[in-house]
């Protein structure tokens, strides 16, 4: 575990994660896929999208495994298609009834 | 929810906010900290006058959500301005879950930084299931009645309801903050399902 430190005084940047991504997600999803659940092929570590890592890039989003590092999802939109990539995610269970 | 700002000459800028407000809540609140130097919370803190239009997106994401269906022991985290989308919770339980046994432990750096101080007073007074913990980073006046420092195992070992009542934990705030205290509640017996977390902190392209 990395050692405690807060915001403000921590040698790295905050990182945001999946939540913060559900407004582009939903660009391209028709449900809210923040508290669907994601499977990492390199790791097999299983968690919400919400739970995953977001780092922000000029012209999108990555969104990388909590426990590997591996990108799962890339989201950029341009200005006439949006490109969506999932090179690592094994699967996505996406709850139908919202709970 | 994701806002986006509009300069004269086009360029775009857009972020993404908690909503602090309850849902049945007419009007829509956000909490802003302003980041020195940063792009877009200096305008909206400063500059932002009453009649300014903005494009909004959202509500969207249901994974950091509370509703009274989701039952408790509630134990709510925040750190700075983590305390957003709690404020929420608490709003939402305060009109639709009184006596719901409701912890808070809030951490912030020094008393002028604590967001919702008037609100957390009245919740906690209306309802003695809700306890309020505050714990102050930095400064501390010297009468400050309750914690200080930030927020550790001890603190959390002390306030947070014992895993055997199956609370269920949010915990808001910048990225250290989270991780520290989620492997901590992990490590009190909390199963990872019942924790869940949302970072917290600068965003955007320039940061």
């Amino acid at each position: 575990m990395k050692p405690a430190s807060h915001g403000a005084t921590s040698a790295e940047p905050d990182v945001l994660d999946g939540n913060a991504a559900a407004g582009a997600l939903r660009q391209v999803f028709a449900f809210d896929v923040t508290s669907a659940d994601v499977v990492c092929a390199g790791c097999g570590n299983a968690c919400c999208i919400g739970e995953l890592r977001l780092y922000g890039l000029p012209m999108g989003h990555i969104l990388r495994c909590p426990h590997c590092d591996a990108a799962l999802i890339r989201i950029m939109a341009l200005e006439r298609a949006c490109w969506l990539d999932m090179p690592q995610v094994r699967s996505l269970r996406i709850s139908v009834r919202g709970t | 929810m994701d806002v986006r700002l509009t300069a004269a000459d086009g360029y775009q800028a857009q972020r993404s906010y908690s909503i602090a407000s309850a849902p049945a809540d007419a009007r829509l609140e956000l909490l802003v900290d302003q980041i020195p130097g940063g792009e877009v919370s200096p305008y909206l803190t400063e500059e932002v006058r009453t009649g300014d239009a903005f494009e909004i997106r959202g509500p969207i994401g249901g994974y950091f959500v509370w509703t009274a269906s989701n039952g408790g022991p509630l134990l709510l985290v925040a750190g700075g301005s983590g305390i957003a989308p709690l404020a929420s919770m608490l709003a939402s339980r305060a009109a639709t879950a009184v006596g719901l046994p409701t912890c808070v432990l809030y951490s912030v750096r020094s008393a002028q930084d604590l967001a919702f101080r008037q609100e957390l007073d009245s919740w906690a007074k209306q309802d003695p299931a809700l306890v309020v913990g505050l714990t102050l980073t930095r400064q501390a006046p010297p009468d400050w009645p309750g914690y200080r420092g930030r927020i550790s195992a001890e603190m959390l070992r002390a306030v947070a309801f014992p895993p055997s009542q199956s609370p269920l934990a949010y915990v808001c705030g910048p990225t250290a903050m989270v991780e520290v205290t989620a492997a901590a509640l992990v490590m009190l017996g909390y199963p990872s399902a019942r924790v869940r977390t949302e970072r917290f902190g600068p965003s955007g392209d320039n940061t």
